[in-house]
């Protein structure tokens, strides 16, 4: 028998660290799906598909600047010292992925402000003509559009990436200290960012597309979740034991039927089926997919937290 | 230039926490808040029991991850002692160093910044020891330079059997505990 007792009782630390609540989690799902989206759209940029005058790459710039400042608004209120916010800026610190994210965020913006103007909206246009003008001129420019496309989709795979590799650079959670949460949270993004293309797409083949495009995702998604799994169980006992958090611990029940089940197989099931026309596209299965990458996010922020190393050995 | 650590005797050590209040009322550490504290750890089986008493606090790691985490500098190893210290006019309240430390020694100042165990700094400074160290009643605790092998930290470590607090996560704690 060990037991083990302190005096110790400081608040968002005992008896089990929370430092982080709803905004963390909201956060990295936000970045991840404006990652995707960035990927998404550039991708059509890059391909041409922008001649398509009712492709989705003219509305998503405009989504993701609103999504991205959501996030950037529940990081925000997360802070415990709000009004340094500013120091983030003032310096670089290489060994920090807290310290690249916010860099990266500014490069993500300008990134997304030249794939707006693609197609400046017609009050904006009406009210400054010289943006309309910049606008034509850039469409009149393939090769830029390239550009521009090729960028989008290189800061979204950064974006994506930095959400998961945020958490797995804190080594004193072991079920975060793992190279593939990076991955894992940059194809969730990925395929939130696809059904949520393929609910506002106004384009039916586009729809289609992504709709499949979701299906490779979710599937992805699904082999990242199972080597992450295999990683922490073959790993130390700290990370075994924090796999079993999700396993079969407090946190298996929101993980398997949250994440797992309504978050990916089930409308994976009814996406697969849906596009070989056995059943009608339905707005369900995108907004499950889109719900459980929110989910996986909560469920990775929570459960991590309260992973731990043994405080001592045997404990 | 010192490292300066800390070697604490649990044999000697009997929990009174008197190391606690000097702390707090040193360091004006706000109510409900603790820099330092007790951790009792109780082994066997009834009747063959054994117990080690140990006041902890931040271990101020050779390999600190909660100042390679820092986004903006805050966390930093201090030039004097290599002591691990928050300058509290950088910090952003990120909560990444808390999230980040094994032995969770940070806490959240009311103010907004994080906060911990400064070795008492000031005064180790004007060559004094450590609030919780000068004040322990059993000299149970030892302040000095590890670098040093003519100190009393260092001869300790030499002559004792001893422990540190999860080796295992990498971060090469200075804070020792002697066991025999």
């Amino acid at each position: 028998m060990i037991e083990l007792t302190t005096t110790r009782a400081n608040h968002l630390v005992d008896p089990g660290l929370h430092v982080w609540a709803w905004q963390i989690p909201l956060y990295l799902f936000l970045g991840g799906l404006v990652a995707g989206m960035m990927i998404i759209s550039g991708y059509f940029l890059f391909s041409g598909r922008w001649r398509n005058t009712r492709s989705a790459c003219f509305v998503l710039p405009s989504l993701s600047l609103g999504l991205l400042s959501l996030g950037m608004l529940a990081l925000f209120l997360d802070l415990e010292h709000k009004l340094y916010v500013w120091r983030l800026y003032t310096t670089f610190e290489w060994t920090s992925p807290m310290s690249w994210g916010a860099w990266i965020l500014v490069l993500v913006y300008p990134a997304l402000v030249a794939n707006l103007l693609l197609r400046v909206p017609g009050p904006l246009r009406a009210r400054v003509p010289a943006l309309g003008e910049l606008s034509d001129r850039l469409v009149a420019r393939p090769d830029w559009l390239r550009w521009i496309g090729a960028l989008n989709m290189i800061w979204g795979g950064l974006l994506g990436i930095y959400t998961g590799v945020l958490l797995s650079a804190l080594g004193a959670r072991p079920l975060w200290n793992s190279a593939l949460l990076g991955p894992l949270f940059l194809v969730s993004g990925l395929s939130a960012a696809a059904a949520f293309v393929h609910l506002i797409a106004p384009d039916v083949r586009e729809r289609e597309l992504l709709a499949k495009a979701d299906n490779g995702f979710l599937i992805a998604e699904l082999v990242f979740i199972t080597l992450f799994l295999i990683g922490l169980i073959s790993s130390t006992e700290a990370q075994s034991k924090a796999a079993g958090l999700i396993l079969g611990g407090p946190f298996s029940a929101f993980f398997w039927v949250g994440v797992i089940g309504l978050g990916i197989v089930l409308p994976l099931t009814i996406q697969l089926l849906a596009v070989q026309h056995r059943v009608a596209h339905t707005p369900v299965a995108p907004l499950l997919v889109i719900a459980g990458g929110l989910a996986l996010r909560f469920v990775i922020v929570q459960a991590g937290q309260v992973s731990h190393w043994a405080r001592v050995p045997g404990l | 230039m010192a490292r300066f650590g800390m070697v604490i005797d649990t044999r000697r050590c009997v929990g009174c926490m008197d190391c606690v209040v000097a702390c707090k009322t040193e360091n004006q550490v706000p109510e409900g808040f603790n820099r330092d504290w007790i951790a009792t750890e109780v082994r066997g089986k009834f009747p063959t029991l054994s117990m080690e008493i140990r006041t902890e606090r931040c271990n101020h790691c050779d390999n600190p991850p909660c100042v390679t985490c820092c986004p903006t500098g805050a966390s930093h190893v201090e030039e004097f002692g290599k002591i691990v210290l928050v300058d509290h006019d950088l910090c952003i309240g990120c909560k990444a160093c808390l999230a980040s430390c094994p032995y969770d020694a940070r806490f959240i100042h009311p103010e907004g910044y994080a906060d911990k165990c400064t070795f008492c700094i000031h005064r180790v400074k004007e060559g004094k020891d450590p609030a919780c160290v000068a004040v322990c009643p059993t000299r149970c605790m030892h302040f000095g330079d590890l670098d040093d092998p003519n100190s009393e930290v260092s001869r300790l470590l030499v002559s004792r059997a001893h422990h540190a607090l999860i080796p295992e996560a990498g971060t090469s704690p200075r804070i020792f505990y002697l066991t025999a």
